[in-house]
C-alpha cells in the first residue's frame, strides 16, 4: 500500500496550495475525512457484499441519476446536483464505481461468452443507460468516460478489431476536420492500394493500378477542362475514383481475387464515414463543443474566448519553468487567472508552482497506480475482481488522460476531474469507493475463486 | 485462472505508457523549453500604467511664448461598473449627442468589460468643472487628464505645425509609441518631436483576473518616472512673424526672413494661414477637415514646398558663374536693343542701351544675360555646350539649388534644376547641344524651380558673400546642443572675391533708375533683386529677395506674392517693410502709405486659378517666342508645362 500513502501526502499538499479560499479548503478537509471513514468502512465489508449487491447498488444509482433530473439543482447548465445542506453530490460521479461493479458481476457470470450478441447487447445496455442519464443531465463529459469499459471489454476477449476500427474511425474523423477533401480522398486512395498491396504482396499488380489511376485520372482532367471547364478538383477526384473502382471490381470478378471486394468496402466505408463526419460534427454536437475540437486541432484560435481557458492553463503551467514558483508563489492561480482552478484545472496549480519536476513527478505517480492496478487485477483469481480491478484502471486512466490532457491543449476541454486532486467531495468519494472496493477485494483474493 | 487473452494486459499498459510519454514530452517542452509563456504570465498579472508628460514649451528669440500647454480631459468608463444613470444630464454636462454615448459605451463594453476606455476624448476645462461635480451620480465613469497643445500668438501655424494621435506607421516605426499616444505631425513639432514628447512614465501594477489592482508589482523596482519635454527655444521673431503674417493677409505667397551670420529662420509665413489653435482638441478633424478642403489650401506650406522659377533674382548666380568661369568681368559690356535677337528667336526687354554688370542688375536687363549665358554654355574651355551646361549646373547647386538644404523642418522639398539628361530627353532627343533652346535659364525661367526658402538661403549666401549657414529653426534646446550641422559654414563653388563685384549692382536695384526704387528705405542701405515668376496658370508671380544693412547684414529675406505680377509691385515694398520693421522696429512716416497699400491688397478676390509649381516630371518644352515686352523681365518662350497639381506631404491623420 505504500502508493496509497504517497499519493495521499501529494494531494494534501497540493489542496493547501491553491486554497486561498479557506472555505474550500476546509470543506475539502472535511470530504477528506469522510472519504477515509468510507475507506475504512468499505475496508471492514466483506468483499462478497459488493459481490452479491453489485445490481442492486446499479439500480440505486440509476434512479437517482433520473431523480437527478427533475429534482437536482442546476450548476453551470447541468441539472447533476443534488444539495443536502451545504454539501453538493453528484450521482453521476457515484455511477461509475456501480456500473464498474454491474459489469464485472455480468461478465463473471459462469457461461459468459463475449462474441455473443446477448453478452453485447446486456453490456451495452449496462454502460449504456448512466452514460444516457448523464447526457440527459448536460454533462457529456462525465458521460464519456464509460467508452473506456472498451478496454475492459477487451481484456475479456473482444475482438481486438474493435480496437482497431475505433481508433482508425478517430483518426479519421481528425483528419477529416483539418483536411480539405482533395487531401483526404487522396489519402484514402492511397491507403486503400497500400492495403491492397500489403495483402496481395504483388508488386507489379500495385504498380498497374496505380498507373491505370493515373491515366484515368489524366483523362478525367483533360475531359474537365475541355467539356466542362467548371469542375472543382474534388469533383475530377470523385469521377476518376469512380470510373477506376468501376474497372477494379470487374478485374476482382473476373479473377476472382476476393482482397479487392475488402478494399473496395474499406475504401468506401471509410469515405462515408468521413462525409458523415461533418453531419455529426455540424448537427449532433453543441456548439461549444465544436469550438472546443476546432481549438485544439488548431482549426481556429481565439485565445480570448473559447481558448481562454487552455490558453491561460498553458500559461500558468508554462511559466512554472523546471522547479516551479516554490510552493503557494504561483501568480496565476493565486490571482484567478486560470477558471475552474480547483476543480478541472488543478493540474495548472503543479504546473505553476512546481514546475516540471512536480508535474512529471505526478504523472508517473499516477503511472505506478495505474500499472499497479493492471497487475493487481492480472493476479486476481475470481474474474469478478479482475474485471472490477481493469475497470478501476481503466477509469482512472480515462479522467488522468483527459483532464491533464486539457490543461496542456491535447485534448478538447471536457470537464471532468482529476482524479484525487480535484476539489469535489462526490468525485472523491467516488474514486475512494472505486478504489477501495478493489483493494477489499484484492485483500480477499485468496478466500475464494468466483 | 488463465486465460489466452491475459497478454492483453500488455496492450493496455502499453496504451497507458504512450499517453504518459506524450504528455511528459508537451509538459517538458511548455515549461522547459518553450519561453513565451513565462512572458505571458508577467503580462497577465502585471498591469502597465502609463502617466504621460507635459510637452516641453516652445518659445520666440526674444523669449516669447509660442506654445504651452493646456490641461484636457478623457473620460473614461469601466462598463461593469456602470449603474443607470440620466444620460440627457451626462450628455447635457459633457455636450455629446446621445447616439454618440450609446455608440461609445456599446464599443466600450465590446472590448472589455473590466478594463477602462475613453468615451470622450478632450474635454473642455468648463465641461470637466462641471462633470467633476456631479460624477458621483455616473457611477463608473472617471476622468484622466492629459494634456494639449496651445498657441498664445496663434502665428507661424507653418513653422510650428501640430500634434495628433500616431498612426500604425509611426508604431512600426518607434516602438517608443503606442496606439493612442500623440505625437509631432508636421513642422516643429516632428523635427524636435524626440526633444519636445519628453518621456512617459510606467507603473507596474499587480492586478488579478478582474483588473482589481492589488499593489505594485515588486515594490515598484521597473517603475519610470515620466519625464517632461525640453523646451525649445526657436530663432523667430514673433513680432516681425506677425508683422509679415499681417502683410500677407490677401494674399497667397510666403516671406522667408534669415539672419545671414548664424542661418537662424526670423520668419517664415506661408499665405494663406490658419490659426494654429484650429488643430487641437476635440473638433480638430472637423477644422482639419474644412482647411484641406479650402481651394487656396492654408495647409501648404508654400515656403518649403512651392516651387516656383526664380525669375530675375536668378541673374546673380549667372553673373557670379560668369565671373568665375572667366567669361564675364565687371567691365563686360553687352547691348541692348529692346531685346536679344538671333535669327527668328527674340527674348524680349526693354532697353536701348550697353551695359555693364551693375547696371545690368540694377536695371535687370534680359538680353545681357542671355548673352552672358550664353558666353558661360558656349565656353571653348569645354568641348560641348552639354559638359558647359553639367558644369553650370554644379555651380548652381551649390547655392543649395535643387536639392534640400538639410533644414529642421519637415518636407522641406528639393526644387528643380534639371539634369543634363532631362534635356537630353526633353528639349535636344539626340540632336547637338546649343544654348539657344535652353537659353531662359539666363533669366532664371524655364523648368527651374525654386522654393522660397532656398531664395532666402541664397540672399544669405549673398549678403554673407559667399558661404551660408543651412537655415534653421531652432535657436536652443533645453538641455542639448543644437545640431552642428546649424553651425558649419557651407561655401559655394565660386570664390568669395568675386561676390562683392554683384553687390553694387544689388544695391543700385534700389536706387534712383533701379526696378525696386520705390521700396528705398531711407537711412538703410539695401540690396536687392526684383524677379517675375512666369505662371502658365495666370498672372505672373511677384519675386523679391534682399539682405540689408549692405555692409553687416542682418537680414536677409525673400518675398514671393502669388499672381503679383512684377517684382517691384508686391514682393519688394513688403520686403523692404519687413527688414524696415526688423532694423528700426517701426515704419517710418514717410512709408506709412505704403504700408497701408500692403496690408490691405487683396490679390485673392475675383479668385485666380490655383497656384502651381513646375514639377519635376512631365514637363515638356515648345519653343516659341513671346514678343511681349514687359517691364521687368518678359518670358523668352511660351512653355506649355503639364505641372503636377501640388501635392500635399502632410501626414494625415489617421
Amino acid at each position: 500500500m505504500g502508493w496509497l500513502n504517497i499519493y495521499a501526502a501529494v494531494y494534501n499538499e497540493d489542496h493547501q496550495s491553491i486554497m486561498d479560499m479557506t472555505q474550500r479548503y476546509g470543506k475539502q478537509l472535511i470530504w477528506i475525512l469522510m472519504a477515509s471513514f468510507i475507506a475504512i468502512t468499505v475496508l471492514i465489508i466483506d468483499s462478497k457484499f459488493y459481490v452479491a449487491f453489485a445490481y442492486v447498488f446499479y439500480a440505486v444509482v440509476i434512479v437517482l441519476l433520473v431523480a437527478v433530473l427533475f429534482f437536482g439543482k442546476e450548476v453551470n447548465g447541468a441539472r447533476a446536483w443534488f444539495e443536502i445542506g451545504g454539501f453538493a453530490l453528484q450521482p453521476a460521479e457515484l455511477g461509475k464505481f456501480v456500473t464498474n461493479l454491474a459489469v464485472a458481476k455480468y461478465i463473471s457470470q459462469y457461461n459468459f461468452k463475449m462474441h455473443r450478441f446477448k453478452s453485447l447487447a446486456v453490456l451495452g445496455m449496462l454502460i449504456g443507460i448512466p452514460a444516457l442519464l448523464i447526457i440527459a443531465q448536460n454533462d457529456t463529459g462525465s458521460a464519456l468516460v464509460y467508452a473506456v469499459f472498451i478496454l475492459v471489454f477487451y481484456r475479456e476477449g473482444l475482438s481486438g478489431m474493435f480496437l482497431f476500427w475505433g481508433f482508425a474511425a478517430a483518426v479519421l474523423f481528425v483528419l477529416t476536420l483539418i483536411w480539405n477533401e482533395v487531401r483526404l480522398v487522396g489519402f484514402l486512395i492511397f491507403a486503400s492500394i497500400l492495403a491492397y498491396g500489403i495483402v496481395r504482396q504483388k508488386m507489379k499488380e500495385v504498380v498497374k493500378i496505380v498507373v491505370i489511376f493515373a491515366a484515368i485520372l489524366g483523362v478525367v482532367y483533360l475531359f474537365s477542362h475541355m467539356v466542362r471547364p467548371g469542375w472543382s478538383t474534388a469533383m475530377i477526384l470523385y469521377v476518376a475514383t469512380g470510373i477506376s473502382i468501376f474497372i477494379f471490381i470487374i478485374y476482382g470478378i473476373r479473377k476472382r481475387i476476393q482482397p479487392v471486394f475488402w478494399v473496395v468496402l474499406f475504401f468506401v466505408s471509410s469515405l462515408a464515414l468521413s462525409r458523415s463526419v461533418s453531419f455529426v460534427y455540424e448537427d449532433v454536437l453543441v456548439a461549444h463543443q465544436r469550438d472546443r475540437i476546432d481549438e485544439v486541432l488548431g482549426i481556429r484560435s481565439d485565445p480570448l474566448g473559447v481558448g481562454y481557458n487552455v490558453n491561460q492553463s498553458k500559461i500558468a503551467i508554462g511559466s512554472g519553468g523546471v522547479t516551479g514558483k516554490g510552493f503557494l508563489k504561483g501568480t496565476q492561480t493565486k490571482f484567478n487567472f486560470v477558471p475552474e482552478q480547483s476543480t478541472d484545472f488543478i493540474f495548472c496549480t503543479v504546473g505553476e508552482e512546481w514546475g516540471f519536476l512536480g508535474t512529471s513527478t505526478v504523472i508517473i505517480l499516477f503511472m505506478i497506480l495505474l500499472i499497479r492496478l493492471l497487475f493487481l487485477a492480472e493476479r486476481q483469481r475470481s474474474r469478478f475482481s479482475r474485471v472490477y480491478g481493469y475497470g478501476v484502471a481503466g477509469i482512472l486512466f480515462f479522467h488522468f488522460a483527459i483532464n491533464i490532457g486539457m490543461t496542456i491543449g491535447l485534448v478538447p476541454v471536457i470537464g471532468i476531474p482529476l482524479p484525487f486532486f480535484s476539489y469535489g467531495g462526490s468525485s472523491l468519494w467516488s474514486f475512494t469507493f472505486l478504489l477501495f472496493i478493489f483493494l477489499r477485494l484484492d485483500a480477499s483474493r485468496m478466500e475464494i475463486l468466483r | 485462472m488463465v486465460d489466452s487473452n491475459a497478454k492483453r494486459t500488455y496492450l493496455i499498459a502499453a496504451i497507458f505508457l504512450v499517453v504518459a510519454v506524450m504528455y511528459l514530452i508537451r509538459l517538458f517542452t511548455l515549461q522547459v523549453v518553450d519561453t513565451s509563456y513565462k512572458l505571458s504570465a508577467t503580462n497577465n498579472v502585471v498591469r502597465r500604467i502609463v502617466n504621460y508628460p507635459a510637452r516641453g514649451l516652445v518659445y520666440d528669440r526674444k523669449g516669447t511664448l509660442l506654445v504651452y500647454n493646456q490641461a484636457a480631459y478623457d473620460v473614461l468608463v469601466t462598463p461593469r461598473e456602470l449603474q443607470p444613470f440620466d444620460t440627457l444630464n451626462f450628455c447635457n454636462i459633457t455636450g455629446v449627442t446621445k447616439e454618440e454615448l450609446k455608440e461609445q459605451l456599446q464599443k466600450a463594453k465590446d472590448y472589455s468589460y473590466f478594463k477602462p476606455s475613453v468615451i470622450i476624448k478632450q474635454l473642455s476645462a468648463q465641461r470637466y468643472a462641471i462633470l467633476q461635480e456631479q460624477l458621483y451620480k455616473f457611477s463608473g465613469f472617471f476622468v484622466q487628464t492629459r494634456t494639449l497643445r496651445e498657441y498664445p500668438q496663434k502665428i507661424a501655424s507653418h513653422v510650428l505645425g501640430y500634434v495628433g494621435e500616431v498612426n500604425q506607421q509611426m508604431i512600426k516605426k518607434d516602438p517608443y509609441y503606442e496606439t493612442g499616444d500623440y505625437a509631432g505631425i508636421t513642422g516643429l513639432e516632428k523635427s524636435y518631436e524626440k526633444e519636445l514628447r519628453g518621456k512617459k512614465g510606467v507603473n507596474y501594477l499587480m492586478v488579478d483576473v478582474h483588473n482589481r489592482i492589488k499593489g505594485s508589482f515588486q515594490n515598484g523596482r521597473y517603475d519610470t518616472t515620466a519625464v517632461i519635454g525640453e523646451n525649445v527655444v526657436t530663432s523667430l521673431d514673433a513680432d516681425l512673424q506677425r508683422y509679415g503674417e499681417k502683410l500677407m493677409q490677401g494674399k497667397a505667397g510666403s516671406i522667408v526672413a534669415i539672419e545671414p551670420s548664424t542661418g537662424e529662420v526670423l520668419t517664415l509665413v506661408s499665405s494663406p494661414t490658419y490659426d494654429p489653435n484650429l488643430l487641437v482638441g476635440r473638433d480638430r478633424g472637423e477644422h482639419y477637415l474644412a482647411l484641406a478642403r479650402d481651394t487656396l489650401n492654408p495647409l501648404f506650406n508654400r515656403a518649403l514646398m512651392a516651387q516656383y522659377p526664380p525669375g530675375s533674382t536668378f541673374k546673380m548666380v549667372n553673373a557670379l558663374i560668369g565671373l568665375q568661369e572667366g567669361v564675364l568681368t565687371p567691365y563686360t559690356r553687352y547691348a541692348c536693343h529692346y531685346g536679344y535677337t538671333v535669327g527668328n528667336y527674340h527674348m524680349g526687354c526693354h532697353h536701348d542701351t550697353v551695359f555693364t554688370l551693375s547696371g545690368s542688375i540694377a536695371e535687370s536687363c534680359n538680353a545681357y544675360y542671355a548673352q552672358e549665358f550664353r558666353s558661360i554654355l558656349e565656353n571653348p574651355k569645354y568641348p560641348d555646350v552639354r559638359q558647359a551646361y553639367d558644369t553650370w549646373r554644379k555651380y548652381v547647386m551649390s547655392f543649395g539649388f535643387g536639392r534640400t538644404l538639410g533644414t529642421d523642418f519637415p518636407n522641406e522639398l528639393k526644387g528643380f534644376v534639371p539634369s543634363s539628361n532631362f534635356y537630353e530627353k526633353y528639349v535636344f532627343k539626340g540632336s547637338r547641344w546649343r544654348a539657344l533652346p535652353i537659353i531662359s535659364l539666363a533669366i532664371g525661367q524655364g523648368e527651374l524651380g525654386i522654393t522660397p526658402l532656398q531664395l532666402a538661403n541664397y540672399a544669405a549666401t549673398l549678403a554673407n558673400r559667399g558661404y551660408y549657414y543651412i537655415p534653421h529653426i531652432v535657436k536652443k534646446i533645453q538641455n542639448e546642443n543644437i545640431p552642428t550641422r546649424f553651425t558649419e559654414r557651407h561655401y559655394t563653388d565660386i570664390d568669395t572675391t568675386q561676390f562683392p563685384k554683384i553687390i553694387e549692382g544689388m544695391e543700385e536695384v534700389l536706387k534712383p533708375g533701379g526696378t525696386a526704387a520705390m521700396s528705398r528705405i531711407p537711412g538703410i542701405t539695401m540690396c536687392g533683386k526684383t524677379g517675375t515668376a512666369q505662371n502658365p496658370h495666370g498672372a505672373d508671380h511677384s519675386v523679391f529677395m534682399a539682405f540689408a544693412p549692405a555692409d553687416h547684414p542682418k537680414i536677409a529675406i525673400s518675398v514671393y506674392v502669388e499672381n503679383g505680377v512684377w517684382g517691384a509691385r508686391y514682393a519688394a515694398p513688403i520686403a523692404s517693410l519687413m527688414i524696415e520693421k526688423y532694423l528700426t522696429d517701426s515704419i517710418s512716416s514717410g512709408r506709412k502709405w505704403l504700408e497701408k497699400r500692403m496690408m490691405e491688397a487683396n490679390l485673392l478676390e475675383p479668385k485666380k486659378p490655383k497656384k502651381k509649381a513646375p514639377a519635376e516630371t512631365e514637363t515638356t518644352v515648345s519653343s516659341t517666342t513671346n514678343k511681349t515686352p514687359e517691364r521687368d523681365t518678359v518670358p523668352p518662350k511660351e512653355i506649355a508645362v503639364k505641372r503636377d497639381s501640388l501635392v500635399i506631404q502632410e501626414d494625415t491623420i489617421n
